[in-house]
């Protein structure tokens, strides 16, 4: 009999505000130990919180982009437990009216496409960070993460693989990088995903979940869902229960382990926060964010599907990030004529490529979209070759010009010619006879050497296309 | 010059018949005489003061001089004030030196004012007696054997015994009035969110106000024209217009519609207090204001629903008092909570303990309901009794405290006889209104009563109206204790 595997992710997306939520700090990554932490943020008597009302926007952005309700009024309630680095001795969080409820975010997979159910996303503060190396006997505390604006975004139980929940992960990063509220930087932390993991027989109703914490890349999150539902499967074939825990993943071992059971977890006394007023969201705002919402990956997906015709696998890869998808949409204006395939093969190919070996990406363009359009030009007017475009194309990248000099330069345009290729196809012919007659005689590799010795014969400059249908024609004679 | 009036101070200085170090020199050296017998003030820093009256005399000889400049004002130590030890009179803050100024001190210091010293109080203002300072307890100029009521006791105290011509307090539960009532002086708390929290030491964040204590009503006035001040760093603050709070001071009372609540002269009332009480009444009505019977019917479910909400909020706010990042940390402990624990356990009052632990419990998963929010609830209806109070009257009078001051240590091992010293002030915190108490005579043992006025929204200008015209009439508040006389 065989198992499903139930996941919910509960993600925690930084939002790209230069002030943290309740505080005017930095929010600016990497500063030395607290030299990014207010009067407000190490909770010094006497001060309070004022929250930021870009984060708030922001908040408001996601929720129009998913389809969610935004709360018009929500409240900010204090999570009360102790700990070093949550200098408060509180955490201001959302409870029970959180900004945002509902939405849904569509995924897809190689069984094809889904939606996700969104419970919720609630804006909160991050903690600070407590440094255990470094220090003997002691723990050190920085506070300069503490205060920092996060959107967490839970979603209903309804991922069914680790491969969905990947796909949710990177869909969600994707659309909260799409419409500018999180950078997205997952080494940095911006982005880091809790997953509730459970398994049943399917049917059944759901079984006790554990969950992972802090995963932070779309690699640890499939490994770490992968080994849960293993640990879960076996211990119930064994005829054991799962116990309800927080677990922590561990990514050297590859395996995930107890953090703290049920019985140890903090009644964290829930109650809003007296400092805060409710949070008030008019319907002028919410119309003035929503009048500058960009058109969302979803829309453009469908769109490239029905205008372009391309599959939703090329649609999915161009709408990857909004610099991505407005890169192909502006190389498509420039282009001589529509070549929409062409061109989305070539941005999610060797463009891509290109830029993954570089370490940049679709924000940094190194390549600009109309010469890009000139060089894709070239390929379709039979200028140059595909093959010949890749070189091309890394010399623009490394700024040696245009792609028609950089053709010109390297001296690749092909010959095209039908009477200079017929030539030099009777050449070869004449000077290659043993492989005409194996060819003749049913050997098909013949064929192959003899296109090798036309392109060498050009210094690879022929149209392969030409090649083959001019050999092809002399040799059935 | 000790007992002078904020105008009469300020017309000296302005005249230069005074200069603000003479004068600050006076203050402090009262204080330097009184403070070992009344035990006021927890930080006098005569240097610092000095020399803001230096500056202060330096802004009056420029022509630059605002009603308050030059005159020395003493601070409840609940206030941060850069560079001054700010204790909240707690252990836990014994070694603090604050690092910023709270929004008062910030007006204060811009209106050329000098801070005289940091008052003492009820450890983190949880008290009506100043007795639970860990500074010791606050005593009553008018009976050192007495307590001056809390918990800015230490405020009540200097400004009664003339240490101080006019000091800041705070009020979560009446924290400003029964002090005032029970040191003969008056006091004011303004409606919630107009003087900014912001530096203001948290007890119950929606219920701590700031407020001035003076000897008058004109003073209170003059002060809170400095106080009230839209503050965007404290979010229930509240933006509006600018008032001057002196202006309807002299306006006629004819007409005016008291109304008298028949719960606050019941049972619990000491009768020296309610026949004082009456006594103002009956001089209001021959100022031309008339009687008006009013209800205030949950008014006896306002103390068990404050020692809901207070003590939540508190034990929420005190959590950062941890010993981690400043204040007082225990000596030897073996681990983090151990830490945690023994800072907690020592450097923390019994009192304060026993807010924590009532306010964790009324917060904790269970209990929520059936505490927190159903106090919530009560708070909304006592809100409403006086709306409708309200719609019949201009004003809602009655007595602060029901008894004169009382000895000290008497009801130290009670808490609950300890809370009920502040059942006719607590109602006006739930609902946030403004209310001020002014002497209206003296008592048992010749100790002062005060005169509890609630007004509605904002109504602080109509609140000190009434009671100007009232202190026009009387000289409750201009008498001083025997035996201190300035």
């Amino acid at each position: 009999m065989n198992w499903e595997i139930v996941i919910g992710l509960e993600t925690h997306a930084q939002l790209s505000t230069v002030s943290k939520m309740f505080s005017g700090a930095s929010t600016a990554f990497g500063a030395a130990p607290n030299t990014q932490a207010s009067a407000v943020d190490i909770a010094l008597p006497g001060v309070l919180p004022v929250a930021n009302k870009g984060a708030v926007e922001r908040a408001i952005r996601f929720g129009l982009a998913v389809g969610g309700t935004i709360n018009r009024r929500s409240i900010f309630a204090r999570k009360n437990y102790f700990y070093p680095d949550l200098p408060k001795g509180y955490q201001i969080s959302q409870y029970e009216l959180p900004i945002v409820q509902g939405g849904t975010i569509s995924i897809l997979t190689k069984t094809g496409e889904r939606s996700i159910r969104l419970t919720r996303a609630h804006l909160e503060e991050d903690a600070g960070k407590s440094l255990h190396e470094d220090f003997q006997g002691m723990s050190g505390i920085d506070l300069n993460r503490a205060g920092t604006p996060l959107l967490e975004i839970v979603s209903e139980p309804d991922m069914r693989s680790a491969e969905e929940a990947v796909a949710y992960a990177k869909t969600l990063h994707s659309l909260v990088r799409w419409i500018g509220i999180c950078d997205g930087n997952m080494q940095e932390g911006s982005f880091r995903c809790d997953a509730n993991v459970s398994v049943r027989r399917p049917g059944a109703s759901l079984g006790t979940r554990c969950e992972i914490k802090n995963l932070n890349s779309f690699r640890f999150l499939e490994r770490a869902i992968e080994f849960e539902a293993k640990r879960q499967i076996e211990i119930l074939e064994d005829g054991g229960k799962i116990a309800q825990e927080t677990r922590l993943y561990d990514s050297d071992k590859d395996e995930t382990r107890s953090m703290r059971s049920k019985e140890e977890a903090h009644d964290y006394r829930y109650f809003p926060d007296p400092d805060l007023l409710p949070l008030e969201v008019s319907e002028e705002w919410l119309n003035e964010v929503r009048g500058r919402l960009p058109e969302l990956p979803q829309a453009k997906r469908e769109k490239y599907q029905r205008e372009y015709e391309l599959s939703a696998y090329d649609a999915n890869l161009l709408t990857e990030s909004r610099e991505k998808a407005e890169y192909f949409e502006a190389t498509q204006k420039f282009l001589s004529g529509p070549a929409p395939k062409t061109v989305a093969n070539w941005v999610n190919g060797e463009l891509s490529a290109l830029l993954n070996d570089r370490g940049v990406d679709f924000s940094r363009v190194l390549v600009t979209q109309e010469a890009f359009a000139r060089l894709l030009d070239r390929i379709r007017d039979g200028t140059i070759s595909a093959n010949a475009a890749k070189g091309v194309l890394q010399g623009m990248a490394n700024g040696e010009g245009s792609a028609d000099e950089i053709i010109a330069k390297r001296g690749l345009k092909q010959i095209s010619d039908t009477g200079a290729i017929e030539k030099i196809v009777d050449d070869v012919l004449a000077g290659n006879a043993k492989q005409v007659e194996d060819y003749r005689a049913g050997k098909d590799k013949a064929f192959n050497s003899l296109v090798g010795q036309v392109m060498k014969a050009t210094q690879g400059k022929a149209n392969p296309a030409q090649v083959n249908e001019i050999l092809k024609r002399k040799l059935a004679r | 010059m000790l007992n002078a009036s904020l105008k009469e101070l300020s017309a000296s200085l302005a005249a230069k018949r005074i200069s603000s170090v003479e004068l600050t020199r006076a203050f402090l050296a009262r204080i330097g005489e009184l403070n070992g017998k009344l035990n006021a003030f927890i930080t006098v820093d005569a240097d610092k003061s000095l020399a803001q009256a230096r500056a202060a005399d330096g802004l009056i000889a420029k022509g630059a001089a605002r009603p308050l400049t030059g005159i020395p004002v003493a601070h409840k130590d609940i206030f941060v004030a850069r560079d001054w030890l700010t204790t909240c009179g707690s252990k836990i803050l014994s070694n603090f030196v604050a690092p910023y100024d709270a929004h008062l001190i910030e007006r204060f210091n811009g209106a050329g004012a000098v801070l005289l010293g940091k008052t003492n109080m009820d450890e983190f203002a949880m008290g009506s007696s100043s007795e639970s300072s860990f500074y010791g307890p606050v005593r009553n100029p008018w009976n050192p054997e007495c307590v001056p009521g809390g918990s800015s006791g230490g405020s009540a105290a200097a400004v009664a015994a003339r240490m101080a011509p006019a000091a800041t307090g705070t009020d979560t539960g009446g924290s400003i009035r029964q002090p005032a009532a029970l040191s003969g002086i008056s006091g004011l708390k303004p409606t919630y969110g107009l003087v900014s929290r912001y530096g203001m030491i948290a007890f119950a964040s929606s219920l701590d106000q700031g407020g001035p204590l003076a000897k008058s009503a004109e003073d209170l006035a003059l002060l809170l024209n400095v106080m009230a001040d839209y503050d965007k760093r404290d979010s229930t603050s509240v933006e509006r217009a600018k008032e001057d709070y002196t202006r309807d001071l002299d306006a006629p009372l004819s007409g005016l519609r008291v109304g008298v609540p028949r719960e606050h002269f019941g049972e619990g009332l000491a009768p020296d207090v309610g026949k004082a009480v009456e006594a103002a009444l009956a001089q209001l009505e021959k100022l031309g204001a008339k009687r008006v019977p009013v209800e205030l019917p949950n008014s006896s479910l306002s103390v068990p629903a404050y020692y809901v909400i207070a003590p939540a909020e508190a034990s929420s706010n005190l959590s950062r008092f941890d010993g981690a990042r400043y204040g007082y940390r225990a000596r030897d402990y073996t681990d983090l909570a151990d830490m945690y624990r023994k800072t907690r356990a020592e450097g923390f009052g019994e009192e304060v303990r026993r807010r924590i632990l009532i306010g964790t419990y009324v917060l904790s998963h269970g209990y929520y309901d059936a505490y927190y929010l159903k106090a919530q609830r009560i708070r909304r209806l006592i809100a409403n009794d006086f709306t409708q109070a309200f719609k019949r009257c201009d004003v809602v009078i009655g007595p602060t405290s029901p008894t004169v001051a009382f000895r000290i240590g008497a009801k130290t091992s009670d808490p609950v006889q300890m809370y009920l010293n502040d059942i006719y002030t607590i109602p006006a915190n739930l609902a946030g209104l403004p209310a001020a108490s002014v002497p209206c005579g003296f008592g048992a043992g010749g100790l002062p009563v005060g005169l509890h006025l609630v007004g509605n929204y904002f109504s602080e200008a109509k609140i000190l109206n009434v009671a100007h015209r009232y202190q026009r009439e009387t000289d409750w508040h201009a008498r001083e204790p025997a035996g201190l006389k300035s």
